[in-house]
């Protein structure tokens, strides 16, 4: 029996989430009295491999082979799921990203087993097995049975914090591929952004809304971001004027993001933006509207126009800095 | 080639969510019930590929597992511009019968394109499009912002960690669509309205299937403490409290 994690890599390397879903899988393996078996696909050095212990994975196997340059849905989750049935996997754990996305359910149909995504806190029980989750983009929260005896669940990015459980690195070298025949996708072009915080990955995230009122007033919106280490973000109509760039639309129809800090500056806090940042830790909402639905949601607040706020934070950033 | 794309019959996203029967249940009264946010706009971007001959779509088919109740949001789908129309007349129960109940009603139709939208804004499972891929043994592409058909052969773009992918996938496929796909969700006119009401809706007894997953119950959010306000003109000690009392940075 095992609890079997599936991780990406990012250039042979692997980032927080990795770490998280792996400090999870370890969690709900000590629930089931289990081993967790870490599977990366995809060329990565054994010193990256070995971090993956660090976080309890008791086995990593990793796969090397070329048939994996291209991500196919289809191919990858029938080699998934012929590690998951070799290894006995009762709970398998992804992402809830898009690679997650797209190999859960393929794997829950393979391997019939029931799937609860986007799950942030550990199983409620394992017997019988039900998870907690949010459902109606976080107005509710709901209780799901998985009846089946495999489950999958998908784990929200950035909502499970990372826990050391060293075990010995133990590595198994595969260089088993899919079945090439399953492989009906062709990668033609890959365009990457290089250099720029990731809005999933961040940690602080600082975001603007139609009170920035026009394209130009960004510039201390960015600084304070630069200042913080943190990503930009915007609501829908911001990038729907092209104010902002399309990838950092959050809410409902954009970006769901969990960042520790949200800045949510010049934005109303309509349900359909909230539903996309409303698993932040610390929401901190400035606008000049005392009765905007976003302080309903903020742990912290300026009623004040932006564009005045804006330059005070960015020099207390500096001066906290400068201490 | 035949387009077909699947609804999920969602409360407008604007709802505020209640339950009854001891949280069992969601509260319908009061509810109106939209086309998915997502799946409308896999609907807009079916039709615009029809509407330029050159992609050589013949028909765009809505499919919902739901009962008759559905039926209004299935006639917008119709109103919008979808040809026809296919009802699997079962209450949907997990996505994993929603997925294997398309899979039987669709599996002999020989549609090229099949769209699903990423997520329900219901249960956010974000599994059904993936599933009836599986269902169907046909290829999936999953966070697609883009479909084009460029010589007859369908081209996607698949959003990814910080960037995109160009691609091909030979038909019949899932795009499984996301934000990008298409810019503003097509809206119906009179005359669709009217045309609408004499669409075809094939209506489909269910197979015998059983699902993997069940809600318990429901929980609503626990209340978040009250909002601490700073005054504008000192705005500066926001940043103190973030630090010292919120710990982030
Ligand atoms: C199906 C559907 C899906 C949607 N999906 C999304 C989504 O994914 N993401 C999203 O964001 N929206 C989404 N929306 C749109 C959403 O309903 C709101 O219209 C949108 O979030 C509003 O954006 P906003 O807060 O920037 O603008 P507004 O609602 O116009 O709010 C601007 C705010 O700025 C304040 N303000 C004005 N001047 C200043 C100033 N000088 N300083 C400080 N504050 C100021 C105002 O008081 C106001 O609160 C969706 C809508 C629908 C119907």
């Amino acid at each position: 029996m095992s609890v079997l994690v599936f991780l990406e890599n990012w250039d042979g390397r692997f980032k927080k989430l990795s770490f998280e879903l792996v400090s999870y899988a370890s969690k709900v393996a000590d629930m089931l009295y289990s081993p967790v078996i870490a599977l990366s696909f995809g060329q990565v050095d054994a010193s990256e491999l070995e971090k993956l212990a660090t976080y309890g994975a008791s086995k990593v196997i990793s796969v090397e082979n070329d048939l994996l340059g291209t991500f196919d849905e289809q191919a990858f989750a029938g080699l998934i799921a012929g590690v998951a049935q070799n290894t006995d996997a009762k709970v398998l754990v992804l992402a809830n990203n898009n690679a997650g996305k797209a190999l859960a359910p393929r794997l829950s149909v393979r391997l019939k087993a029931g799937v609860a995504s986007g799950v942030s806190k550990l199983p409620v029980s394992t017997e019988p097995f039900v998870v907690y989750k949010k459902v109606y983009s976080g107005k509710a929260f709901a209780n799901i049975l998985i009846k089946t005896d495999i489950k999958i669940l998908t784990l929200a990015q950035n909502s499970f914090e990372l826990v050391e459980s060293p075990k010995p690195f133990v590595c198994e070298k595969s260089a088993a591929g899919p079945d090439g025949s399953l492989i009906k996708t062709q990668v033609k072009e890959v365009q990457i952004q290089s250099g720029k915080i990731l809005l999933t990955d961040a940690d602080i995230v600082v975001s603007g809304g139609r009170g920035m009122k026009s394209p130009e007033n960004w510039a201390p919106l960015v600084e304070l971001a630069g200042l913080l280490g943190a990503a930009t973000a915007c609501s829908r109509p911001v990038s729907d004027e092209g104010w902002r760039s399309h990838d950092e639309h959050t809410g409902q129809t954009g970006k769901i993001i969990a960042p520790n800090l949200y800045f949510a500056i010049g934005i109303s806090g309509a349900t359909q933006h909230l539903a996309g940042i409303s698993s932040s830790k610390f929401i901190v909402a400035i606008n000049t509207d005392k009765d905007a639905p976003i302080f309903e949601a903020a742990q912290y607040g300026i009623i004040g126009d932006a564009l005045k706020v804006l330059p005070k934070l960015v020099e207390a950033v500096k001066e906290m800095k400068s201490k | 080639m035949k387009v077909l794309f699947c609804i999920s019959n969602v409360p407008d996203t604007t709802t505020k969510v209640k339950f009854v029967n001891e949280s069992k249940k969601l509260d319908v009264s009061g509810i109106q019930w939209v086309i998915n946010p997502w799946d409308e706009l896999a609907l807009t971007r079916a039709l615009e590929l029809k509407d330029d001959a050159a992609n050589g779509i013949q028909s765009v088919t809505v499919a919902h597992v739901g009962t008759v109740g559905a039926e209004p949001t299935i006639r917008k789908a119709l109103a919008i511009g979808a040809d026809d129309a296919i009802r699997v007349n079962t209450e949907a129960d997990d996505a994993y019968t929603i997925a294997a109940q398309l899979a039987e009603a669709v599996r002999s139709e020989q549609f090229g394109i099949i769209m699903c939208g990423i997520e329900s804004s219901d249960h956010n499972g974000s599994t059904v499009g993936g599933m009836l891929a599986e269902f169907l043994g046909c290829p999936s592409v999953t966070g697609v912002s883009s479909v084009k058909i460029e010589g007859g052969i369908p081209v996607i773009v698949r959003e990814i960690d910080g960037g995109k992918e160009v691609l091909t996938v030979s038909a019949p496929f899932v795009a499984i669509v996301q934000k990008g796909i298409a810019k503003e969700p097509r809206i119906a006119a009179m005359r669709g309205i009217m045309m609408a009401r004499t669409k075809p809706i094939k209506v489909i007894e269910p197979a015998a299937c059983e699902s993997l997953t069940e809600v318990v119950d429901y929980e609503m959010p626990k209340a978040r403490a009250a909002c601490k306000y700073v005054d504008a003109e000192n705005a500066g000690k926001l940043i103190a409290l973030l630090q010292n009392e919120a710990k982030v940075f």
